[in-house]
Formats: C-alpha cells, structure tokens, sequence
C-alpha cells in the first residue's frame, strides 16, 4: 500500500483550530525555521482511511491466537481501556501538586499494595516505562546499597547463559562486569557453576524462575541463599510471573528485588511495541534507593524518567487486578500453566518438546532433529503458521535449544483454540515431511511473502524521501 | 474473574489429557514449604460494573481544572478526535513488537512513517522507533556519543529537572561523569561552557526552548560544542518546531525530546514518548528499533525491523542499551497528530501557543510587583515574579484554573493554543484581584 | 570450504599475512560461512592500539555479531573502509578482502597453519 506521504495532495488539510483571538508574535531573526516540514497534507477521511487501511494489516492479540513465548500475550480486557480514558485520569498534570492528584496517588498506592503482596515486596515505584528499564531500576538499587556500604569490590552480576539479552544489557549499563553461568541441560541454574564463580566480587544475580524454558528451578531456595551467603544481592525478572502469581511469591523464593511487566502479566496492552510499564518492587532494606522524580517529589534521589512513570498504563492494570482479585489471580496462574501443558500434550507425537517434563506456562519444542530429517526448520514452522493466522511463537529463544519455537498460550485461550492449534502443529509436521518446498517458502497468503533482511540491513532506508 | 474461558469441566478433561489429577500437581517442582498457604491479602474480585465505579471514584479525587496554565515538561494541547480514536483500534492497540514482517506490515508502515516525520520535523537523517520518554531520549543520546575517549557528558542548568537527573541516573550506572552547565540569566551560560568544553567532553546538551521557556542560542552552543570536538545534542519541543530553527540547522548531531504535546493526554505523567534523530554518521550508534525498508521474496515493497544487531537481544552486554519496549502506539499517536494537523496545522498551532502565551506574559506583567523574570526571546513559557503566590496560585484553583508552576524566582507559566482570549482573561483578572486586596 | 596456504590463521577465524613487517588481516572463509551474509563492519579507528587476543571491531550479520580478535599488538595503521559500503565483499572474496592493516607489531599469537587450521575446522 502507498505511503501516507504518497498520498499527499498540496492544500488539503483538516481544520481543527479556530482563529487566533489575540496578536500573533513574530519570532526574532535567527530563530526561524527556513523549511516547511514535508507532513502529509490530508483530508480527515484520508487519514481515517489510511490508518484503518494500515490497522487491517496488523495482528493483535484479541485479533487472534498469538502463542508468543515470553511475551504472555493474554486478552487485553475493554474495560481496562475505558478506565484509562476516564477524562479524571488523562487530564491530570503531572505538576498540579499533591492535592490536586489525591486520585493518582491512590492508584499507585493501591495497585502498589496489591502487587507486593503478589510478589512478598515491601516497596513498589512505578517509574520505569517498560520491563528493560525496570532491570534497569533494579540493578541500580543494588548497586547503591553496594556503594552505600562502601562495599566497592563487587564488580560483578550473575546472568545465566538462558536469560533474555535484557539481563546482561542491564548488567552492563549499571557498570557491572557481566559473569554468564553456563545451565544445566534443563536450563536450570547449574549449582556447582554458580558456586564457582560466586565470592567477594559478586554485586548480585539475575534470574527468572520459572526459567525462560519453562521450567521452575526447584534449587531456588538454595541459589538465592548461595549469592546472599557471598554477600550478593538477588534480582527477581518478572517475564514469567504468569505462572506463579497467587502460587509462590518470587519474596518467599529469597528475591531481594523484582520487576514486573504489567504489559505481560497485567494484560496492559502492548501497542505493537509499547508503552509498556513496570513495577519494580524490593525488600524494606532497598526502599531508600528507590527512584524519584527531581520536580514532583524530594530531590537526592536518582530517577529513571520523568515524572512518575507510565500512569495510565497503571490504571490500566489495577483495573485488571481489581478484576481478578485474590481468586482470580492464581486462576489466571494455574490456567497459563494448564493451557501450556495441555498444548504441549496436544502437540507432541508430532513436533516433540525440549523437555519431556511438566512445564510451566510455556514451552519449548525443539525441532533439530526434523530438520536434520526433512530440512524444514523452526523457522519455516513459524512462517507457515502464519498463513493459518496464527502469529507464530518465539523463534530460536532460549539458545541453549537449537531449532527452538517457544509456545506460550496464556490462561485466556480457550480448550477449542489450543485444539485448533495443534492440530495446525500437527498438520504441518506432516507436510513439512512431504513438502518441504512449500514450509521453505511460507507464508503463501500473508500480506507480503519473506522480506529481504539483508538488503534491508546493507542498504538502509530509514525513511520515505520526497522523489 | 480471570478471562479464563474454559468451563470447569473442560479443565478437569485438560488436567486428565495431561496425566494429572489435580492443580498442586501442575507445581510440583515447587518445594512445598514455599507455597503460599490460604488466600492473597487482596479484595475478592469485581464485576465491570464494580470496577468502574471503584476508578471512577478514584478519578473524581482528582481536581478537573478548564484552563491549565502550567507546562513544564507536560503540555495541555488539543487533541483532535481521529488522535484519540485511531490508537484504540483493537489491533494497533494489541499487538506485540513486529517482529513478524508478514503479520506485521501496518505496525512497520505506520512505524516507517513516524520516522520520516520526526526527520522531517528535525532536519534530522535517521530516527529511531521512539524511547521511554524525552529524559531517557537525552540519557541515550548521551550514551551514544561517548566513545573510548570522551567519557564526560555536559548538561545545561536550564535543562528540565527531571531530565538532568535522569541523564545523572545513566552515567551513574555506567559510572561516567556528567557536568551541570551553569545559568546566567535564566539561559545556558555561553562563557562557563567554553571553560567547561575539555578534550575529555564528549557531548554537550541544551534544551530548546529551555526549562524556563527561553529560546537559547543554539548556532553559537553548537558552534563552540564542535569547536572543541564534541557533539551537540539538542532537546527540542516538537511543537516549537513548527516555527523554531530544525537542531539540524543549528548544528546538532543528534536531536531528541519529550513528544507528549504531540496528541498524548498529560495522563499524570506517561505514557508519554521519546523521540530521538541523528545524522547518517552516527546511524549505527542510534539505539533502540529501527524500521527499514526492503523488498519481499516477490519484491514488493514491505518493512521489517532493520540493523537489530546494534539491539540488546543479539549484543547483548556489549550493547550500548537495553531498550526492548517502546512507545509504539505513542509514537503512532504522535504521526496520527501531524499528519492531522499537516504543515500548515502544526505550523499555526505553534504560532498560536506562542501568541497566546505573550497575551497571558503582557497581561500578567502589567500588574503590580509581577514581573518578567529574565530577559531574551520565549516561545510558550515565561517566569515572572509572584507576590503572594500562594494566595493567588490558590484563588485560581479555586476557579478551575491550574496556576503556574512555583520554581526559583518565581511562577513558570504557560499557555497554548487550547487556551481562549477569554480564558486567559479571567485568570489575569483573577491575579490582579489578589494582588489589589 | 578455502585455505590458502600462504596465510597464518588464528583460532578465532582471522588470517593474517605479514607484508613488510605490517599486518595485514582479515577473516577465513569458514568465519564468513558461519556468520552468514555479512550486512555491517564496525571498523578500529586508524591510530587505535591492538592487543593480540582482544577485539578490535565487530562483524554483522542480519541476527547475529561477532567480535572481530586481533591477532597481533599493534597500531592500527588503515582500515578497509571499502567495507562500509559494501560488507559482502567478505562473503564474495574473503581472502582479497583484508579489514585492517597493523604496524608496530611487538606480539603475535600463536597463529596456525593452513593445514593445522583446516583440521581446526573440520574436527
């Protein structure tokens, strides 16, 4: 479809604002902008159309099935979209002053309430806008109640080979020398490796658990009480909370400190790539370095962004929580982890899981061994999916499997969709084994075929140019 | 409720497909001493009805004000209806990060386009898919302009509080220094930074119009910053923009800022949207998603997400950020508003802002003991001294009308284009009542 | 798979040939196999120290990096910055297609022959 510029047609425009009721002021020379910006000039049923003509070519997770391992992509409730609509809520300046906010503060407390008590947390900041930026936060709080005890030697965060790449991206933006630990072939946490590189250097460790395979590392107690023994602090990545929450609470598992993404496991919508927000919760010791903002709050503290952080996001997921409640909470948990392995179930026999073991609330299938066999890899699976409508899983994550789809249903799918799905699983086993032309070629129906990510990559076009 | 739709039937059918006789059985790889025991300490969940009533009250406590006349960092622009509604669109709205091309072609288009609006409203050659928020924008672009040498970042004093303190929270955690540029008249003093510009600098940074609503003189920071081998960073309001000099033709190497006046609502805060552009020289250094086009297999035109190897999930900790999410549907909401607004539009709403924001400076400056507080040309925001500030930040509450903003020397205030010749009055009525009791 | 024998190589996938007492280096025509095709080089600055066993750069592919080692210590003398514009060159000809050029060599590493290096990576 044509570009939105290429659409453009000079002189049309939309009029949204009336005439200007008092004297214009003319900037003085030098400060004025010598070239007109090339917006498209429009129609207002241009644009209506041209947005609705780019939102039919998108996939969201109340559009369809969309098994995105990691990413728990559960239905994003209406409801919780019309109370971040609420004019109260959208209206309010960041800056009016505490009293003028009393509404906002106590949708922070609350929802900061209700989320330490999940997570066994005494003190929650909703300031970082997405989950990297809440492994951000979290790191710097170990790093300042490091540095507040002078304890200047530890140089070091533990990060499993398994983690999202987030995990040592953060490490590293915190000045920490990142120490990956090899996991055992479960991709748990390989006691023996930790112990070796653990001692008076060590800042603290990353982990998520259940583990970013689907697994729940039941040497927890025992990893946490490792890193505390060498005088480390314990970092909690809440990607995979779905499958615990109202379960095991990551405070009772020895975390020190924790991240949430309310885009996952809160059913905040994910806006084709954000806004996201987080909670990032710790233990009363750490409550001190919690961020702040310089201008509504006390300065002396570090802040991660402006102001308070992803509010609206917030009132979204309160609204959720508010929803589901102390029963629904751990309902929605067991479901994800029911739904996970009764896909897997479904499944196997055909595309055989990486693990043959009761999984958490996703899953890896390792499809090495029918590639070797028929040359189809997980890639082409994934693309093939798409020509059914379904958005494919997490491709070639965790890389400690080779050939990996990674499948997370969520507890708000349906027995009939996960039925559905692998029996597409299973159909494409076997035409992937008669046919493997076609997987290679997949998709045969999606809005485009396979793009060219190389060209994209050596010859880059960033930009639409005025031809 | 929990949006699980399985009956309790189906879920004891799924537990028996996969061998298992009850729930605790799903957790048995959870030592059973961690467990939690009985219930979460949380209410009992609600009906939507409930829900409802449960926020609403909660943004009743809030106070509705009609006229807004505070700004500082956050902007009370009109949003235009199609602004608001092409955001909800179930599917924009609940889609994952395109990293699927083939399902993803409208999130990539409309992401492509965001960014050639952003170079077009900078002058800038490459932008990225957008960033947290205007001080994460300046933190990374700081970031990205250190290299082996230059380690130590320079900020202006009259940058944005929050922002100076968030570009201090990044070199924190990286460990590297970051030097407040002194104030002279409420601008960036030009002689400080001359002195403070060391072989070791490796960017300087300026907010345009600064904090204090001032236009600083951006050709001769840029001019002195490049002088002396570092790269300028400029933070720009992208409303201002449709009046103001582009930071490209004020010399910047990179230019970012907060694009909440672009559509977002003030929200208390977020989300709101970071946007960042550079030259095609330091493309490679920009981080965050970047959408690129290509050709696909049947070599149509399409989108993907390009140069992913600068990202986190392939570099890992060698990448200079760990920016996954963004802000997508802000950044989309922010091309929605320009491409409603067009040339002209944004050109005339910032003509507006400017206008409406000297009326209330001319009017408030001709009362008694206010005055403006520094000299030199502003766009939509001035500080003038207050006498009985309270009382009259007070007064005007009480009539619906959010007052300034209280900082050193006096009140920020700030007017757009949403604010009516009408409105503007009753509120310098309303001071000038104070002030004559 | 090519092996030429006029080149050292380094367990790290770079060959090297000395000419003149400068080092001339590159990578092998495994290394580029395994990369895939090779959309971007993060070239040293001329004028940048080298230390053997470290990297000085980086090559791209479209889903993966890989650090360019080094094999001598050094002072980086030139860079191939036809590279910048067109990277396929080390997929089309890896062994005309030299990254870097090294002068002031004090230290090399223990570098392997055509043949040691072949059964390196065939093992």
């Amino acid at each position: 479809m044509k570009l939105i510029f290429e659409k453009s047609v000079p002189g049309r425009h939309c009029d949204l604002l009336p005439k200007c009721d008092v004297e214009k002021v003319e900037l003085p020379e030098g400060f004025r902008r010598e070239t007109v910006p090339a917006l498209p000039e429009l129609s207002e049923v241009d644009l209506a159309r041209h947005y609705t003509e780019l939102n039919h070519r998108v996939h969201g997770v109340n559009c369809g099935f969309y098994p995105l391992g990691s990413c728990t992509m559960k239905y994003n409730p209406r409801i919780d979209e019309d109370m971040a609509a609420l004019p109260g809520f959208t209206g309010v300046h960041p800056l009016a002053g505490e009293k003028n906010t009393a509404g906002c503060r106590e949708v922070l407390d609350t929802a900061a309430k209700y989320l330490c008590e999940i997570t066994g947390m005494e003190s929650m900041t909703f300031q970082p806008a997405a989950g990297a930026h809440g492994e951000f936060t979290g790191v710097l709080l170990i790093k300042q109640y490091h540095a507040k005890r002078g304890d200047a030697k530890r140089r070091k965060i533990i990060v499993p080979d398994s983690a999202h790449g987030t995990n040592p991206a953060t490490a590293a933006m915190c000045g920490y020398e990142v120490v990956n630990i090899p996991s055992a072939p479960d991709g748990c946490v390989d006691l023996e490796a930790l112990k070796a590189v653990l001692g008076e250097d060590t800042a603290g460790l990353m982990l998520t658990n259940p583990n970013t395979v689907g697994l729940f590392d039941e040497n927890i107690l025992e990893i946490t009480r490792l890193v505390h023994e060498a005088g480390g602090l314990c970092y909690y990545d809440g990607a995979n909370l779905n499958a615990v929450m109202g379960v095991v609470r990551p405070g009772d598992m020895g975390f020190d400190c924790i991240h949430m993404n309310l885009h996952k496991t809160f059913a905040t919508p994910h806006g084709g790539g954000g806004p996201g927000a987080c909670a990032v919760g710790c233990k009363a010791f750490l409550k001190e370095f919690l961020p702040h903002s310089a201008l509504m709050d006390e300065p002396g503290h570090l802040q991660v962004r402006a102001f308070a952080g992803n509010f609206l996001v917030v009132v979204r997921a309160l609204a959720y929580l508010l929803t589901l409640g102390r029963e629904g909470i751990p309902e929605a948990a067991k479901n994800a982890v029911l739904n996970a392995n009764y896909l897997m179930r479904q499944i196997q026999g055909s595309f055989e899981p990486a693990f043959d073991r009761i999984c958490m609330h996703e899953f890896v299938l390792d499809l090495s061994e029918y590639k070797k066999e028929t040359g189809v890899s997980a890639l082409d699976v994934a693309k093939s999916l798409i020509d059914y409508g379904m958005h494919p899983p997490t491709m070639y994550f965790p890389m400690i499997v080779h050939e990996a789809l990674m499948l997370e249903p969520t507890e708000t799918e349906s027995k009939e969709t996960l039925d559905w799905a692998a029996e597409i699983f299973r159909e494409l086993y076997e035409l992937g084994k008669k046919d493997p032309d076609f997987m290679h070629n997949a998709p045969h129906n999606a809005q485009i075929a396979r793009p060219d990510e190389v060209r994209a990559a050596r010859q880059p076009v960033l930009r639409w140019q005025k031809g | 409720m929990s949006y699980v739709p399985s009956t309790p039937a189906q879920r004891q059918e799924m537990l028996r497909a996969v061998g298992l006789s009850s729930w605790r059985e799903l957790y048995r790889d959870v030592p059973k001493e961690m467990l939690l025991e009985g219930e979460l300490d949380l209410p009992t969940g609600m009906s939507e009805l409930e829900v409802g009533r449960v926020l609403s009250a909660m943004a009743e406590k809030n106070t509705r004000f009609t006229t807004i006349l505070r700004g500082a960092g956050a902007y009370d622009h009109y949003i235009p209806a199609l602004v608001k509604s092409i955001p909800a669109k179930e599917e924009f709205l609940t889609a994952y990060t395109p990293y699927q091309a083939e399902m993803s072609q409208g999130v990539l288009q409309s992401i492509f386009e965001y960014q050639t609006m952003i170079c077009e409203l900078t002058g800038m050659d490459v932008s990225n898919a957008s960033v947290y928020d205007g001080a994460t924008a300046a933190a990374e672009a700081a970031a990205m302009c250190r290299d082996r040498k230059r380690r130590v970042t320079l900020i202006s004093g009259a940058a944005h509080p929050d922002v100076i303190n968030t570009v201090r929270t990044y070199c924190y955690g990286t460990g590297d220094e970051l030097r407040v540029v002194p104030v002279k008249d409420g601008k960036t003093d030009m002689e400080a930074l001359r002195e403070m510009l060391t072989p070791e600098i490796a960017s300087f940074y300026v907010q345009q119009p600064n904090f204090f609503g001032l236009l600083e003189d951006c050709d001769a920071l840029g001019e002195l910053t490049h002088a002396a081998g570092a790269l300028f960073v400029m933070g720009c309001n992208p409303i201002s923009l449709g009046v103001l000099k582009t930071p490209r033709d004020c010399g910047a190497d990179v230019a970012v800022g907060e694009g909440q006046p672009l559509g977002l609502p003030l929200g208390y805060g977020g989300p709101y949207l970071g946007f960042m552009a550079t030259t095609q020289k330091h493309m490679r250094k920009l981080p965050g998603r970047i959408v690129g086009e290509t050709v696909d297999a049947k070599g149509e035109r399409c989108y993907v997400l390009s140069l992913q190897a600068r990202e986190q999930h392939i570099r890992r900790e060698k990448a200079s950020s760990n920016i996954c999410s963004n802000e997508a549907l802000c950044a989309l909401t922010a091309s929605v508003y320009l491409a409603v607004m067009g040339p002209q539009g944004l050109k005339e709403a910032a003509e507006q802002c400017m206008a409406k924001a000297h009326y209330l400076m001319r009017g408030l400056t001709a009362l008694p003991g206010v005055e403006l507080r520094y000299p030199g040309p502003f766009f939509h925001e001035f500080v003038t001294s207050l006498p009985r500030q309270a009382e009259v930040l007070a007064a005007l509450e009480q009539n619906g009308i959010l007052g300034g903003l209280p900082v050193e020397g006096g009140v920020l205030w700030c007017a757009t284009e949403k604010q009516s010749r009408a409105e503007l009055d009753k509120a310098i009525a309303l001071v000038k009542e104070v002030l004559a009791k | 798979m090519n092996y030429p024998a006029e080149l050292q190589y380094s367990r790290d996938h770079e060959w090297l040939r000395m000419e003149d007492g400068i080092a001339v280096i590159g990578i092998s025509d495994f290394a580029q196999s395994e990369l895939g095709d090779v959309v971007f080089v993060n070239l040293p600055e001329v004028g940048d120290d080298t230390t053997a066993g470290e990297p000085f750069g980086d090559v791209e592919s479209v889903k993966a990096v890989s650090d360019l080692v080094c094999p001598v210590t050094g002072t980086v003398c030139e860079t191939n910055e036809e590279l910048l514009d067109a990277p396929e060159k080390l997929n089309e000809d890896p062994y005309g297609t030299w990254i870097i050029k090294v002068e002031k060599v004090t230290d090399t590493e223990d570098l392997l022959t055509a043949e040691q290096y072949e059964a390196e990576c065939t093992h």
